[in-house]
């Protein structure tokens, strides 16, 4: 007679499972916030966030890394959202649907997926070297911004591929050209979808460290930026250099500083999450 | 009667595939033109044809040609020809705007009227879609609202608003109810007086209920085309008896 | 008239986007080809991807990236068998058991863990479970391939139980109700029909997080020792492709071996989760 377990049973099995395989993966994501709020907390202060850096990064502020990582992030989506939600707009609105456009649609949701590494040797080949903006803010910004680019268009695409085919083609049988269709039609419907993307773009780009390395950030600057082509400490490469590089840290420095890292993407996640789960209960259609 | 419409020869295919075959008729002047036939037999790749709907399509290429007064609508300006030929679709597509932005949206875009005339021109369309009388007090509600038959009319005011000078209907009554139907049917005739209207229909009875003329289309194909009346008491081709009698389709 | 010209400049504009987005995706191609492809040329395609030294300093230097790939595999493999059959059943659990509430928390959760910056976990992960590691196996050092495999199995389940979720509630209700009809529990149901229709999804899923874990670089870096060596088992410290640009980028001559030899490295990479990515992509297509 061999062993079986009733349906039942095994049902109560597998739902245990289920359960305690979740708990497994949502408890060390809340860890890792507590220990860093826990951590950090201590560090946190006006002057913290205002003020330069003393002896050698053993104390004072991350004045320059915050401001550092907030003009590459702004200059890098500043470039990289039009650009992107228009290769979205003629990709979706406008491409015949032939085997070229195919390949570039295929080729763009697969370079989403290429190592943020990568684009680190392409910006430093191209902006740092081939252009000769050197290492520097713009250098950063443009290689930030080619990483996004595929994230862009992917999810622009996916907000106007959401929009009824039907709402187009009542307001081109009304006489209404293309473009005003997507102008007054289209892209209103599309644009929540779009801006919970952007911001998500944007908090992921805040934390990203490899394609700064050696396109923008540098180790230690006395002064904040001057112009597009300084080089600038950023917050994840700051964090980076003090937690591996420095000897003699003080702990609370280095959790601080991650706090404040953390809590800017963190908190432009949630927004973005939030945003969303509104936009989706007042949607119309 | 003057001819408001004059197809000659024209065949339709998309990717290749032929779905109208050498197809020539008119259309009169403030009549109401049923096609009928089974499904897949190219009534709506027709009235797509009609207001150049179908060259949003890139897999669609024809061949022949389609006069509006007297003008080959091929040499047109698409858009231009979209205003003078009004398209209602078999689902009712109402914008995701008010029921006001809905009426106003074309002639604001297209820059026919100024904001004072535009409160005219949605009363004065709504009205002669017979719609007015529900609708009045709450134009600023979203039109998504609406009943299926209420969204359809408001399709109806929508073309109404742009004052084209035919209007095509695709199937409008599929999705709707009969009492919905009559209102929708008995609008269209109403809107005879001034329009020339085209009416596509899976449904027999409607086709000879509204229409003037009534064509039948079988695999892409002009069978018959005749007065509503001739049709449907002495039709010519054993195919059009067999079909109008329920015997296929 | 003055509209008319307005919007066909703008239509001109987002043509014009179009194409800059298209020769940038070309540009990337062609790029690292170039400079890949000088490298090779100059050293070998067999002896970079089979030479087992990777002295970059030495006198002849030698640019061998076996041990960096055996590197990066074992702690992909490592990430792998963690972060799979967990972020599968937190999917199921997300997409079948969950109540609607509890569901929509669980899956800001997952997408707030996505979006942790690496070094912030690379940081995490050196100061808890590197000593961790150490103190519990009682091994020389806790920077091993195995803290970086349970670092990065971490880092890949946002995408395994997002995409994974996705592809369970896609499946039609009609075919549990189907077997509902025929008397099974719902957990037959969801183990025979449920996961075999969502099947290429799942399996998409898992791709996509496998490529994440590749391209990963910041918390191997951090995590893993970096020691270039073949490793002997996985609680030896190890050093990845990626970590390999990221530590020395900074310190070539600008154009010289070395320098190309990392562009290299970054041609076989680019490569892989291109390939990865791409297949996950037919996998998804099927799915529809």
């Amino acid at each position: 007679m061999s062993f079986k377990l009733s349906p039942k049973l095994s049902q109560q099995i597998a739902y245990t499972l289920l359960v305690i395989s979740t708990i497994i993966v949502i408890v060390p994501v809340l860890t890792v916030i507590v220990i860093i709020i826990k951590n950090g907390w201590s560090a946190l202060s006006w002057e913290f966030l205002t003020t330069m850096p003393k002896d050698g990064m053993r104390a004072g502020g991350i004045l320059p890394a915050i401001l550092g990582t907030l003009a590459i992030v702004s200059c890098a989506i500043c470039i990289t959202l039009p650009v992107g939600v228009c290769a979205a707009i003629y990709l979706n609105e406008y491409a015949k649907d032939n085997l070229l456009t195919r390949i570039i649609k295929l080729a763009i949701v697969n370079l989403a997926g290429v190592p943020s590494v990568v684009y680190g040797l392409f910006g430093l080949g191209i902006f740092v070297m081939l252009l000769g903006f050197g290492v520097s803010i713009l250098a950063g910004a443009l290689t930030l911004s080619i990483m996004e680019l595929p994230v862009i268009i992917t999810t622009a695409r996916g907000a106007l591929s959401s929009v009824p085919y039907s709402f187009r083609e009542a307001s081109w049988s009304l006489g209404v050209s293309k473009w005003q269709t997507i102008r007054r039609v289209v892209l209103p419907n599309a644009l929540p979808g779009i801006m919970t993307g952007a911001i998500l773009s944007i908090s992921r780009i805040s934390g990203e460290t490899a394609p700064i390395l050696f396109t923008a950030a540098a180790f230690y600057v006395p002064h904040l930026p001057k112009s597009m082509f300084d080089q600038v400490m950023a917050l994840p490469y700051h964090l980076y250099i003090i937690s591996t590089q420095i000897p003699n840290m003080p702990k609370n420095i280095i959790f601080g500083t991650a706090l404040v890292l953390l809590l800017m993407v963190l908190s432009m996640s949630l927004i973005a999450i939030v945003a969303r789960l509104y936009f989706r209960k007042i949607r119309k259609w | 009667m003057v001819d408001k419409i004059k197809v000659e020869n024209l065949s339709c295919f998309y990717s290749g595939k032929q779905v109208l075959k050498d197809l020539s008729l008119t259309v009169e002047k403030n009549e109401i033109l049923s096609i009928i036939g089974p499904s897949n037999s190219g009534k709506t790749s027709f009235l797509r044809t009609l207001n150049r709907m179908n060259d949003m399509n890139v897999n669609f290429s024809r061949k022949g040609d389609i006069f509006l007064d007297n003008d080959n609508i091929f040499d047109m300006n698409p858009e231009k020809l979209r205003t003078r030929i009004g398209m209602l679709f078999a689902m009712p597509i109402p914008l995701p705007m008010s029921i006001y932005d809905n009426i106003a949206y074309a002639p604001k875009v297209l820059g026919l009227k100024n904001k004072k005339n535009m409160d005219e021109v949605v009363e004065q369309s709504l009205r002669d879609a017979s719609l007015w009388d529900e609708v009045k007090d709450r134009l600023d509600s979203s039109a998504i609202k609406m009943s299926g038959g209420q969204q359809q009319r408001l399709c109806i005011a929508r073309i109404l608003a742009i004052e084209p000078e035919v209007i095509l209907f695709d199937e409008p009554c599929s999705g709707l109810d009969p009492i919905s139907t009559a209102k929708v049917e008995e609008a269209m005739l109403k809107l005879r007086e001034k329009y020339t209207i085209v009416l596509v229909t899976n449904n027999v009875k409607q086709a000879s209920r509204v229409g003037t003329r009534t064509a039948f289309f079988l695999m892409g194909e002009l069978i018959e085309i005749d007065k509503t009346r001739n049709m449907f008491l002495t039709p010519k081709n054993k195919l059009t008896e067999d079909y109008i009698t329920g015997r296929f389709g | 008239m003055n509209s008319k010209i307005t919007d066909y400049i703008i239509e001109k504009i987002i043509f014009l986007c179009g194409i800059i987005a298209i020769v940038f995706v070309v540009l990337i191609f062609g790029f690292l080809l170039k400079e890949g492809f000088a490298f090779f040329k100059e050293y070998g395609v067999f002896n970079f991807i089979f030479g087992k030294y990777w002295y970059p300093s030495s006198n002849p230097a030698s640019y061998g990236v076996f041990s960096l790939i055996i590197g990066s595999l074992l702690v992909t493999l490592g990430a792998a068998i963690i972060a799979v059959p967990f972020g599968i059943m937190t999917a199921l659990f997300i997409a079948e058991l969950a109540p609607k509430g509890i569901r929509d928390i669980l899956k800001s959760i997952v997408e707030l863990m996505a979006a942790i910056p690496s070094v912030v976990l690379g940081f995490v992960g050196m100061v808890t479970l590197v000593p961790l590691v150490r103190s519990v196996l009682d091994i020389p050092t806790g920077l091993t391939a195995f803290s970086g495999s349970i670092v990065l199995g971490f880092m890949a389940m946002p995408t395994i139980v997002s995409i994974s979720e996705d592809a369970i509630r896609s499946v039609p209700w009609q075919y549990k109700e189907g077997a509902f009809a025929l008397g099974a529990t719902k957990w037959q149901t969801i183990r025979r029909v449920v996961l075999k229709a969502a099947m290429p999804g799942i399996i998409a899923a898992v791709m996509l997080g496998i490529g994440r874990v590749i391209g990963e670089t910041m918390a191997v870096l951090m995590v893993t020792g970096n020691a270039a060596a073949i490793p002997s088992s996985i609680f030896d410290p190890v050093r990845t492709l990626t970590a390999t640009i990221a530590a020395e980028m900074g310190e070539t001559v600008r154009g010289g071996l070395h320098y190309r030899a990392l562009f290299g490295i970054g041609l076989v990479l680019f490569t892989i989760t291109f390939l990865i990515n791409f297949i996950a992509d037919l996998f998804l297509n099927k799915k529809r």
